[in-house]
């Protein structure tokens, strides 16, 4: 075998090696997909309780809570990034960084100081590489959150957010949306402090339901001091879930042009190769045909 | 005879949802029965045991860690963190959890232990 082919041969076994790779990565992502909706869709039935009750105290009663009051003169502004914790995932964690640059010089251009928090290994590796600050950083569950998950980080959030000095005045959250299987957006939103009013257009059905006058136990500020907790970390849930969801999306998009273009070079390093092994036989004939000739006209030669 | 829809639901998962004749749940002020056409609630809950018994005169009993509960409409809507049905109760893990708990001191895991293995132990006791 020519010097040539041998080296076709080998690009071709070691790329199909790779294919069999991507192809096995993107359809462990495509049924992860699937695990990953389902449990959006499972924790949807708490968070639209959970919106309705808060909304039922904040209509009912002019509690006012800590979580809920806006500082005029905000000073300070924590960013939450959540991206993923391994990589070959596109353009997934990349996105979430940028939008949460973009976010963070819009802050500062309004003269706030920005306080980073990361989720996922690949957000924490950025401002790590780059010896930018980050406050506080959570990793290892960027695929599969759980609920206790988001306590821990929404603890983090909410201390921060409610300490008297030193603290932040306004909590954002830069999430990845997760649109359909083909479409992800990275989308950042302002978790802290709560607007009441925004939770009741966000859920249609309710906005033009009336609510019955409750008996509020302890009280209304003591049903609003535990609702309001647990309100911010359904709503970190949330984007902790789709998030997810999105990075399996987005792995498995990018897995699969990834096998997509393996294949395609495949098929044109087999053609390469076919051309150099035919190249090759030519050769090899026409070397043959010329050895034969010369002794034939040598042996006519010496008749 | 009167009832009451209920739906017991926990942070990432729907648990449990039925019609009820009444409802038995631990609120910050103490343990609260809930019948049909009890006046509008809003409490919160304590991690207790919840006890829920069915139109069909059965009962089904909740581990219940957290959370909130609230009554509208003949409505009756449980919040909670964390939820389990006594059924799914793994005995055995939740008394070594109770176990460690002790040894460590720590009064919330104690407490939670507690009531799991009084939710699992309350459904073997009745059947």
């Amino acid at each position: 075998m020519g010097a040539q082919l041998r080296v076709y041969k080998r690009r071709i076994r070691s790329v199909t090696a790779t294919k069999k790779i991507t192809k096995a990565m993107e359809m462990i992502s495509a049924a992860r997909i699937g695990k990953a909706q389902r449990a959006v869709a499972a924790s949807t039935p708490y968070a639209d309780e959970l919106t309705r009750a808060v909304t039922a105290v904040a209509t009912r009663s002019t509690a006012k809570h800590p979580l809920t009051s806006e500082n005029p003169n905000a000073t300070r502004a924590a960013v939450l990034l959540i991206t993923a914790d391994r990589g070959l995932a596109g353009g997934y964690s990349s996105n979430a960084i940028k939008a949460s640059l973009a976010l963070a010089e819009r802050l500062r251009s309004e003269g706030k100081d920005v306080v980073t928090y990361a989720v996922g290994r690949k957000g924490v590796s950025y401002y790590g590489f780059r010896d930018l600050a980050v406050a506080e950083s959570w990793t290892g569950f960027s695929d599969k959150p759980t609920y206790g998950d988001a306590k821990l980080v929404s603890a983090a959030l909410i201390e921060a957010f409610t300490a008297e000095t030193g603290g932040v005045d306004e909590v954002h959250v830069i999430s990845t949306k997760f649109e359909s299987m083909l479409t992800q957006t990275a989308v950042d939103a302002r978790l802290l402090p709560l607007k009441l009013d925004e939770v009741k257009v966000s859920e249609e059905s309710s906005a033009k339901e009336i609510f019955p006058l409750y008996d509020f136990e302890p009280s209304a500020e003591g049903v609003l001091d535990a609702l309001l907790p647990r309100y911010v970390e359904s709503r970190i849930y949330n984007a902790l879930l789709q998030s997810a969801a999105s990075e399996h999306a987005a792995r498995r998009r990018a897995m699969k042009s990834a096998t997509d273009n393996a294949g395609e070079l495949i098929k044109s390093l087999t053609r390469l190769a076919n051309s150099a092994r035919q190249a090759e036989i030519t050769q090899e004939i026409s070397e043959i045909v010329g050895g034969a000739n010369a002794l034939a006209d040598a042996s006519r030669g010496s008749e | 005879m009167a009832e009451l829809h209920v739906e017991l639901v926990a942070a990432d998962r729907k648990v449990w949802s039925g019609a009820a004749t009444i409802v038995v749940a631990r609120t910050a002020s103490g343990d609260t029965g809930i019948m049909p056409g009890h006046t509008p609630v809003l409490s919160v809950l304590e991690t207790g045991p919840v006890t829920i018994r069915t139109t069909d005169g059965g009962t089904v009993i909740a581990a219940v860690h957290g959370g909130f509960i609230s009554f509208a409409d003949n409505k009756l809507s449980l919040l909670a963190e964390i939820a389990e049905l006594a059924d799914e109760i793994d005995v055995a893990r939740a008394e070594r959890a109770l176990d460690k708990a002790k040894s460590d001191l720590d009064e919330h895991a104690e407490r939670r232990a507690e009531v799991r293995l009084f939710a699992a132990r309350g459904l073997k006791a009745r059947a």
